[in-house]
């Protein structure tokens, strides 16, 4: 009982801390100005993360792009055509790629992806499209277990039915099965959103964190949580409030994307 | 099982009293930017090994943080490679060295030299392209460094003019090492850092005509310098006293001007 409301009130800390920390800035600033401001210049007294927000939703969406289709049919393969030595190997496998750390992540994206897109495509390397990949590859775990468990938890009958009608196994898996298990894969790409928009060490390594707005995919930009992992060291005074602050619009956003994958979750 | 635990207790209780106990042992922590970091690493590692009942502790944490250390007693000195600003006057303060500040390229960049007034054009964002100070026809990757960190208030304070700024389309990075990497693996960028870091993997570029050497930053004719800084909270004694007068010693000196420094 106690530890478990340690576990709680850890969390309640947590959350009065960077709001104490962080009002007094949004306060001052004003809301709208902290967060539709376009430029961040703590130096000059300037708050806004716009270009910030902008940029935590380009890598987020980049992220889903590149993760939920192959999430998703790699899900597909698991439940329904891997035989049993199969995927008794790929379980596991997926498993360990979720335990593989950040950092990692990141000086491999650095050394590989970074390099690739500079020379293939141009730009710095540094860049929306980088951190895309790497973060699409961060959330398979999560989107892929979470898929494949609401796809295996599908009443037989539903399958063996479709089957009967005489569809083919794609049809089968394309309009009855999807469909049947789609709260349970929605809420695995929320998840997988609210862990994309939260990671923070692989992408400051890769995604150049400059703070301005993107022009393209090629271009960098910078992260909420990149802003606040790049520039701790250094803040002092209203630039340390600003980036508890820029803490607690990420945590609201995080907030909902958890509740959102929840509410899905449970409906059914 | 209890008195397992009990027992336990009691040894690593034991053990911890042990290791408090140790009598001429001292300790001193420094912490702050991280453009000193690494000199202070060279000079701790000589320093311990001449008086081994002292240990030096080196953290990075940048300038602002290291001087925040120092104040509130967290650290026993501070580093920084800024000078103070003014409510940060009341401190203690000793210049260890210069540093000079290189505007490095990528070593394949046919780039050698830029004037004073390209290099504040290429770092506001009006020029953008190498062609425009005659390089090849490419987009210039600008690398800064984040707000705050030591070695960008001294690039902004030594080569932008009042009211100019580097452009937020510039690539951040959180650390001297990462910029060199950069620029060591991107042909069309630009970057600066600490003179005393550049190495063969960057290349640094003359201004107006002027090498960036310490013998240049030494006689005046390259301007690009800024002071390295250990800060106390109250005029060091004991074991801080004795690491501070090995460094400002001849020995200590000449240890900061082999690896690039300016004494």
């Amino acid at each position: 009982m106690a530890l478990a409301l340690s576990s709680i009130s850890a969390l309640a800390l947590i959350t009065i801390f960077i709001i104490i920390q962080g009002a007094p800035i949004i306060t001052e600033v004003g809301m709208f100005n902290f967060i539709f401001g376009m430029t961040w210049a703590p130096s000059q007294g300037e708050f806004g993360i716009f270009p910030m927000i902008v940029g935590s939703a380009a890598v987020t969406v980049g992220a889903v792009l590149v993760g939920v289709p192959i999430g998703i049919c790699c899900a597909i393969f698991l439940s329904e055509f891997a035989p049993v030595s199969v995927r008794n190997f790929f379980r596991p496998a997926i498993q360990l790629l979720a335990g593989i750390p950040s950092v990692v992540y990141g000086f491999w994206g650095l050394l590989f992806i970074v390099p690739f897109i500079r020379e293939h495509l141009g730009g710095p390397g540094l860049s929306i499209l980088a951190a895309s990949i790497i973060l699409g590859i961060m959330i398979l775990p999560t989107i892929i277990s979470i898929s494949e468990v609401s796809l295996l938890s599908l009443p037989r009958q539903y399958k063996e039915g479709a089957l009967a009608l005489g569809m083919t196994q794609w049809q089968a898996i394309r309009y009855v099965q999807l469909p049947a298990a789609k709260s349970g894969i929605v809420a695995a790409i929320v998840l997988g959103l609210g862990r994309a928009m939260g990671e923070t060490m692989a992408v400051i390594m890769i995604v150049g964190n400059s703070v301005a707005l993107p022009q393209s995919i090629l271009d960098p930009v910078r992260t909420l949580t990149t802003n606040i992992g790049i520039e701790m060291g250094y803040a002092a005074g209203e630039h340390r409030q600003a980036l508890f602050a820029t803490g607690i619009v990420l945590f609201i956003v995080i907030m909902i994307l958890n509740a959102t994958a929840q509410y899905i979750t449970r409906r059914k | 099982m209890k008195f397992k635990l009990l027992g336990l207790l009691a040894i690593l209780t034991s053990l911890l009293t042990a290791c408090g106990g140790g009598g001429a042992y001292a300790r001193v922590i420094v912490a702050g930017s991280t453009s000193v970091q690494p000199y202070s690493e060279i000079l701790a590692e000589e320093f311990v090994f001449l008086n081994p009942e002292i240990t030096i502790d080196v953290q990075g944490g940048g300038s602002s943080s290291g001087i925040r250390a120092a104040s509130t007693g967290t650290s026993d000195i501070g580093m920084s490679s800024r000078a103070l600003n003014e409510d940060e006057m009341d401190y203690w303060v000793v210049e260890i060295a210069r540093d000079g500040l290189a505007i490095v390229v990528n070593p394949q960049n046919p780039i050698h030299e830029l004037s004073f007034e390209q290099l504040q054009h290429v770092f506001t964002g009006e020029i953008t392209n190498w062609g425009e100070v005659g390089g090849n026809d490419a987009r210039i990757h600008l690398i800064a460094r984040e707000e705050g960190s030591g070695t960008r208030g001294a690039f902004e304070e030594l080569v932008m003019a009042d009211g100019q700024f580097i452009t937020p389309r510039a690539i951040v990075q959180s650390s001297n090492g990462s910029v060199r990497q950069l620029v060591s693996s991107d042909p069309n960028s630009i970057g600066f850092l600490s003179l005393g870091l550049v190495d063969d993997t960057v290349r640094a570029l003359d201004l107006d005509g002027v090498a960036a050497t310490a013998e240049n930053v030494i006689s005046g004719t390259y301007n690009l310098f800024r002071p390295f800084l250990y800060i106390s909270r109250e005029a060091p004694e004991g074991a801080t006293a004795k690491f501070i007068d090995f460094i400002l010693s001849p020995y200590g000196k000449a240890i900061l001007a082999e690896e690039g420094l300016i004494p």
